[in-house]
């Protein structure tokens, strides 16, 4: 018996350490009630979100990703930010720009760091040199290089003295561009624009990897809990310098990455919004939230495309492109497999790229006769006799969404073209791989805009060394357009310039569009103010709660 | 004893050696790059985060650097998440997958024990049919299945339990229960057969001629014995669920360990990759050498020598 006794007494010894080492992230709990009792009384104003992930990086230089976007751009400011789609002062007070649209001169508010530091425009010059400095490998730093001399010394070959980056004062900045840039002051309301508290940076090379001291801000937010993987925290800044017109104390924000739960999570009550960036809606609950009433949609500048490879192949000949590109039913594939009100892509541009508001005639959706037209040309230059002779392969990512968007376009062509295409799905990395070198036929990928202008969508096929362009395909009259629309400082002859530009592109199809993306929410009605702009950005600043 | 350890654990550094080789030219075969990215950067950029992460090494020195690593257990900086180490990700996700592991044992083994006891006590009779209709159904039906339908019911429209995350003890009883139930089932098979194999033996028919109750005897005489093939059973089994379910992860939006064995992979994030094998390796083989060590203790005439012949 004595024995029996030493063996419960140890069983429930070990018991107790294995309790005791549990953890069950009890340290939120605490907060989870101050929250409850902070509501009941009336006072306190928080928002419950989910973001798909962990953010891959809060540091705005190094950032990528929209999920990490999310974050940044509502714990930090840039010079300016976008309201209805216009770039507006941020940190800058005001802007003075030269007579060539060269030199920008920005005068900085009196905004302080979310520690009590004043934000100067040193933190704007650190920043960016950081972003730029070839050691730091910053992936977006190409996002700069409108500024003087930031793509030489960016590629190793210049130097950091000949950057148009130059500190006047403590509160004013002088750049001066390569280019005059008509979208610039969109540019500086990118992440990559946005400012870093240099004395942190300097003391603390990975101060971005966690919350607390060291993560300091200038934005409406600041970062105040970092569950890796877990959760994320944002307080509202007392130090921003507009923080008598944030509405929210605070929000919550948990990783999520199954749609399906996301989904279930807002039908229980426990997360007020979803839409992209946090986190989509999926496509099995979209009917119904629009029976509900309460989906909300709004026009993205972002578009689906598929790239052809105009190297080799089939796909090499401009008239087999134009019959593929014509014979794709858009608006049935909207209304049956994607439902979310996409608007059918007929141009290069989407409509909520200003200027491009309206259709520009380049061709048809679902063009049967047009594309059989074309097809006949084609295959009389290739030497074919039959449709079917062709052998097609149609490479997309491992995803249902492209999966099904795939089968859909794949069953157009047999059946309206009769040509016979495979499918192709990889993994993500791999997918990406198989499109930069070329080892593909038709391939799908989507493109969003950084700025809100039509330039982020015709930049990329400019030459077919360009990284983005993926298709092998390149004209010089095209290349020349877009070189002139850089120079070009009206804005209205510049907007003509593009607009040409992308009809020799619709011309030749090295890539068919297929739709224009839209914006998704759904909100709680007790939410104010919140829905994405044309970029897909959530700015929190602007939403309130009203229970 | 000792010279078995110790035999033991030379045999786990050689397997380690070999799963670490394996890894690494599985990974370094597999196409795709940590850095591809949907918008292109610059050569001279990728340069720099090859240089920066020693990708640029011929293959010799990569795979020589990363057994130094391994030896020294520091798989450096993770590739996509900036700034973050391998070491941090695993200790930081693997309490959280580890406490549910082990409530996930606790449950199965219970659950699992009861139900085998039950089938074999009455065996052929309803009872049993009952138990082993359980057992089964919890061994076909998916672990993702049965989180997603327990999600929907329980969580969202009985409103017992939160939908998803991880803030407290009540958002891991669903999570744990996912887990547990096809462990469950199995074990609860292997306990009925054992014990009805045990049930027909001398020592059990001597103890209920005795006049000992039919518990009685189970507890403290058949079950010890019918628990062995469910000790060789949970070596696997504890690694497997201490280290976390990807699927039941993601369902339940938990922070744990078990999303970054497969997202590591995705994302050709080779540090975590190494760093999340070979810590899952080590576990494993670990939890094998503890149930051979258990065997003997559970069953005395199993010598771990295995020099008496």
């Amino acid at each position: 018996m004595k024995k029996r006794n030493l063996f419960l007494m140890l069983m429930l010894l070990a018991l107790t350490l294995v309790l005791a080492a549990c953890n069950f992230g009890s340290e939120k709990e605490s907060t989870d009630d101050t929250k409850e009792g902070a509501s009941e009384e009336g006072g306190s104003k928080e928002l419950n979100l989910v973001i798909p992930s962990e953010p891959p990086s809060l540091h705005p230089q190094l950032a990528t990703d929209s999920t990490s976007n999310a974050i940044l751009q509502n714990v930090f400011e840039g010079l300016t930010t976008l309201k209805d789609g216009e770039a507006i002062e941020a940190a800058a007070e005001k802007i003075d720009v030269s007579e060539d649209q060269l030199t920008y001169t920005f005068t900085l508010r009196d905004a302080k760091w979310s520690n009590g530091d004043p934000v100067t425009a040193e933190d704007f010059e650190y920043a960016w040199k950081f972003a730029l400095d070839p050691k730091n490998a910053s992936e977006y730093a190409s996002i700069l290089y409108p500024i003087k001399g930031a793509q030489a010394y960016n590629l190793g070959e210049g130097k950091v003295e000949d950057l148009g980056i130059k500190v006047i004062d403590e509160k004013t900045l002088e750049v001066t561009l390569e280019n005059p840039t008509p979208y610039f002051l969109e540019l500086t309301a990118f992440k990559t624009y946005y400012p870093i508290h240099k004395a942190t940076a300097e003391a603390n090379k990975t101060w971005y990897a966690e919350a607390g001291d060291s993560y300091v801000t200038n934005g409406p937010f600041k970062l105040t809990d970092w569950q890796h993987s877990g959760s994320i925290t944002l307080e509202k800044n007392e130090n921003y310098w507009e923080a008598d017109k944030v509405a929210l104390d605070k929000v919550n924000i948990s990783m999520v990455e199954s749609e399906t739960t996301t989904a279930t999570m807002f039908d229980a009550g426990e997360i007020d919004w979803i839409g992209s960036p946090f986190q989509t809606i999926g496509l099995d609950v979209i009917d119904r939230y629009k029976e509900e009433g309460i989906l909300n949609i709004s026009d993205h500048a972002a578009i689906y495309v598929y790239k052809f490879n105009t190297t080799e192949g089939p796909t090499a000949n401009a008239n087999i492109r134009k019959a593929l590109t014509l014979a794709i039913d858009r608006q049935g594939l909207i209304d049956n497999v994607t439902k979310g009100e996409q608007t059918p892509a007929l141009g290069m541009v989407p409509s909520a790229v200003k200027g491009f508001e309206e259709d520009r005639g380049y061709m048809k959706d679902n063009d049967i006769e047009e594309a059989r037209k074309a097809l006949d040309a084609g295959l009389k230059e290739l030497g074919l006799s039959d449709p079917s002779e062709l052998k097609l392969k149609l490479s997309f990512n491992t995803s249902e969404a492209h999966a099904a968007i795939a089968q859909f376009i794949q069953e157009g062509w047999r059946t309206n073209l009769g040509i016979e295409v495979t499918l192709d799905n990889s993994e993500w990395q791999v997918f990406l791989d198989k499109l930069s070198n070329l080892d593909f036929q038709i391939g799908r990928l989507g493109w969003i805009a950084d700025y809100n202008d039509a330039y982020t969508f015709l930049e990329m096929y400019d030459s077919a060394e360009n990284g983005n362009n993926d298709t092998g395909w390149e004209n010089a009259e095209y290349a020349e357009l877009l070189k002139q629309s850089n120079a070009e400082t009206d804005p209205a002859k510049r907007l003509e310039l593009l607009k040409q530009a992308e009809s020799i592109i619709m011309s030749e199809t090295p890539v068919a569009p297929i739709y224009y993306y839209t914006n998704l929410s759904v909100k709680k009605d007790y939410v104010k103010n919140m829905e994405q702009n044309a970029l897909g950005n959530m700015y929190l600043k602007y939403v309130d709660i009203e229970k | 004893m000792l010279r078995y350890i110790f035999k033991r654990l030379i045999y786990i550094l050689i397997a380690l050696f070999i799963i670490v080789s394996a890894t690494f030219f599985l990974m370094k075969l597999a196409p795709g790059s940590p850095f591809a990215s949907e918008r292109d950067f610059p050569a001279e950029i990728e340069a720099q985060l090859n240089a920066k992460y020693g990708l640029d090494n011929p293959w010799y020195i990569q795979y020589k650097d990363y057994l130094v690593d391994t030896i020294s257990f520091d798989f450096g900086e993770s590739m996509k998440y900036k700034g973050r180490s391998t070491n941090d990700i695993i200790s930081e996700s693997f309490p959280i997958s580890l406490t549910l592991g082990i409530e996930a044992m606790i449950l199965s083994i219970g659950l699992g024990v009861l139900l085998g006891v039950i089938a074999a006590l009455y065996h052929n009779r309803w009872p049993d049919y009952l138990a082993t209709t359980i057992a089964v159904l919890g061994i076909s039906v998916p672990s993702f299945i049965l989180a997603g339908l327990m999600q929907y019911f329980l969580a969202y429209k009985l409103g017992m339990f939160p939908v998803s995350g991880w803030k407290g003890f009540n958002y891991s009883i669903l999570p744990a229960l996912a887990i547990a139930i096809t462990h469950a089932g199995f074990i609860a098979k292997l306990i009925r057969s054992s014990m009805l194999e045990q049930g027909n033996s001398d020592y059990v028919k001597m103890a209920r001629a005795k006049g000992l109750g039919k518990w009685t005897t189970v507890f403290r005489h058949t079950l010890r014995n019918a628990l062995l093939p469910v000790v060789t059973y949970l070596g696997p089994l504890t690694a497997g669920v201490v280290t976390g379910s990807f699927i039941v992860e993601q369902i339940f939006a938990i922070p744990g360990l078990g999303r970054h064995f497969v997202t590591s992979i995705t994302n050709r994030d080779y540090t975590v990759i190494m760093g999340t094998t070979v810590f899952y390796s080590i576990i494993l083989l670990f939890a094998v050498l503890i149930v051979d060590i258990l065997y003997s203790v559970i069953d005395p005439r199993i010598k771990l020598k295995g020099a008496k012949k």
